[in-house]
């Protein structure tokens, strides 16, 4: 506990939701208890009329302090309360989605039993454990060792500006226990580590895939599989969204009748220059917050199903073959959401198959190095220093040794802030196409001295250098070394950091 | 024999993908067909060497097939469904390349 302003406003909200509750099962009680008084009624006959719950309630998990049940027990006030298998508040507050049919007494108790682990606390956990914690998941595991940002607020509900700089973890968990003090919440403030998954995912029923990059999809599949627990795995990216059920029912590996893991989806990684991120390719925060909720309801769905029956002889569903689906949301197309039929497990599967080659042990012992399967991008680091320039030389260069100025943002972003008399090109990827495009402007073809290129971060900036050099007659081209974030640093503290 | 006539499919790419591919998600493809029925990957080829402007192939393209992270749907089923670049096309069929995303 490395935050105590979290556990101390938590310890106040739950003392008086305490008080709260004792004072009014006090009153309810003496009213009880002056009516018994009159009309004389008789422990026995009263116990005649217990309804006796259909599912033995799992209490022993859920929150010790706010159980009355283990008050005053064996006399008769205790009698007449422990005929409900839930708290009277719980009563109340799942009431709502207590009376859908989906649901039920026998949802709600399975809800309380259930222990959902929820790995990454961003745009995609935090409105996922704000729906799984309202709708009374009695365990609630958070594993992210981000702190929150200012830019992640637009979408990352359970966390706010007080919390900034706070670790996710504790931000979401001092939101959640606001919303709901009955469910008890785990914290793990760290990465999710291969040595440390098995051990943490063996104590969940369930778990949510809400992270941000391929390596630890991939060890979040291995370890749900070699676990057997169902996965939730959501993405979203600017306006787009995907969400599939993997692992699910989570049989053995090598019984094929088990729902498909990430690696029978996608058994090679994509090219990690392939790969955005949301602070490089943006999002909007409906669109990620749409997925996240999503994704409660599909834990919520498992859930409340409970186990898969073989035999249903009380009229249940029959437990049915896995039909893995990827349903596919896009805020700018004609239908929004769109749902299509993936594969089963593959044969040849590398984690959930006969032949597969990742086990506990090599996952534990650090054999499996997610990193390097899943590659990174090198910043780039091609031109020699001098054709660079650093942000705080360019600043003080005289205005008619500047050249010209050529920013490769795209247009969006050239529009939110822009150097002024900087020209425009956006890069293309394409070396030669760029450097055609760059030349045949006018302003660019007419300026005297060198051309000087910026981009965002200084990568970009990089590789139209070098189209210039390859592509042109114009040698004279440097870099602004670090993009317009080194600008921000070294020449002007006012640029919009966005 | 077989005359030389075209397969009109429809043809969808998302994920990002509509980057590489003029900014458009959808696009309607006469698929030249001088044999009797082309499958996706003459389809492949095909986009790769007339719908796809953008110079950066192997984003995707790799190995002669599409690169890792590309999930093909037939009709909105997974391609391994179908039989994957085997699968002979049929007129109106819908062909949706997916990038899979990993933001959250």
């Amino acid at each position: 506990m490395d935050f105590d302003g979290a556990r101390g406003s938590r310890e106040v909200v739950e003392l008086r939701l305490q008080i709260e509750n004792l004072e009014s099962r006090l009153a309810t009680l003496k009213t009880q208890l002056a009516v018994a008084e009159k009309k004389d009624i008789l422990t026995k006959s009263q116990d005649d009329f217990v309804a006796k719950p259909s599912i033995k309630p799992g209490t022993e998990d859920s929150h010790g302090a706010l159980d009355f049940t283990n008050l005053k027990r064996g006399t008769l006030t205790e009698a007449s309360h422990s005929r409900w298998p839930l708290q009277n508040e719980e009563y109340t507050r799942y009431g709502r989605q207590m009376i859908l049919p989906e649901v039920g007494l026998p949802g709600q108790l399975r809800l309380k039993d259930a222990r959902v682990l929820i790995v990454g606390v961003g745009g995609l956990g935090c409105p996922a454990a704000a729906y799984l914690a309202g709708a009374g998941v009695g365990t609630l595991g958070l594993v992210d060792g981000d702190t929150v940002e200012i830019s992640n607020l637009h979408r990352q509900i359970a966390h706010s500006t007080a919390t900034v700089g706070m670790s996710k973890v504790d931000s979401a968990i001092k939101y959640l226990s606001s919303l709901n003090p009955l469910v008890r919440y785990e914290r793990h403030p760290e990465h999710l580590a291969p040595s440390s998954a098995i051990d943490i995912f063996s104590r969940y029923d369930l778990v949510l895939d809400c992270t941000d990059r391929p390596s630890s999809r991939y060890l979040i599949s291995d370890a749900a599989v070699l676990t057997g627990k169902p996965l939730v795995s959501a993405s979203a990216l600017k306006t787009e969204g995907q969400l599939v059920i993997l692992n699910n029912p989570p049989r053995s590996p090598r019984d094929p009748a088990g729902g498909p893991c990430y690696r029978c989806v996608f058994p090679k990684p994509p090219p990690a220059e392939s790969v955005l991120s949301c602070g490089e390719g943006g999002i909007l925060g409906p669109v990620v917050g749409v997925m996240g909720v999503l994704q409660a309801l599909e834990a919520i769905e498992i859930l409340v199903a409970g186990p898969i029956v073989s035999d249903a002889s009380n009229g249940t569903v029959e437990a049915e073959p896995a039909r893995p689906t990827l349903l596919m949301f896009s805020a700018n197309s004609q239908p929004q959401f769109r749902s299509v039929r993936l594969r089963s497990r593959r044969k040849d599967c590398a984690a959930c198959s006969s032949a597969a080659t990742i086990s506990r042990r090599s996952l534990t012992s650090g054999l499996l190095d997610y990193q390097t399967f899943c590659g990174t991008v090198a910043p780039v680091d091609m031109l020699p220093a001098e054709s660079r320039i650093s942000a705080a030389e360019f600043s003080n260069l005289p205005s008619d040794s500047r050249g010209v100025l050529i920013d490769t943002r795209d247009e969006t972003q050239y529009g939110i802030c822009a150097l002024p008399g900087s020209i425009n090109v956006p890069w293309t990827g394409d070396a030669k196409s760029w450097a055609a495009k760059a030349s045949s402007l006018e302003d660019v073809a007419r300026a005297h001295g060198p051309a000087h290129v910026v981009c965002r971060l200084g990568n970009d900036s990089q590789l139209a250098v070098k189209a210039f050099q390859e592509h042109t007659e114009r040698f004279e081209a440097k870099d602004i070394r670090g993009g317009l974030r080194a600008w921000r640093e070294q020449a002007d503290p006012e640029w919009p950091d966005y | 024999m077989a005359e030389s006539t075209s397969i009109p499919l429809t043809i969808e790419f998302t994920g990002g993908l509509e980057l590489l591919f003029s900014n458009q998600r959808k696009h309607k493809v006469d698929l030249p067909s001088s044999k009797q029925s082309p499958n996706v990957a003459d389809l492949i080829t095909y986009l790769c060497d007339n719908l796809m402007k953008d110079p950066r192939k192997d984003m995707f393209v790799l190995d002669g097939t599409v690169r890792p992270g590309i999930l093909v749907l037939i009709n909105d089923a997974d391609w391994e469904l179908e039989g994957q670049e085997t699968y002979q096309l049929q007129p109106r069929d819908e062909i949706v390349f997916v990038s899979t995303l990993h933001g959250g």
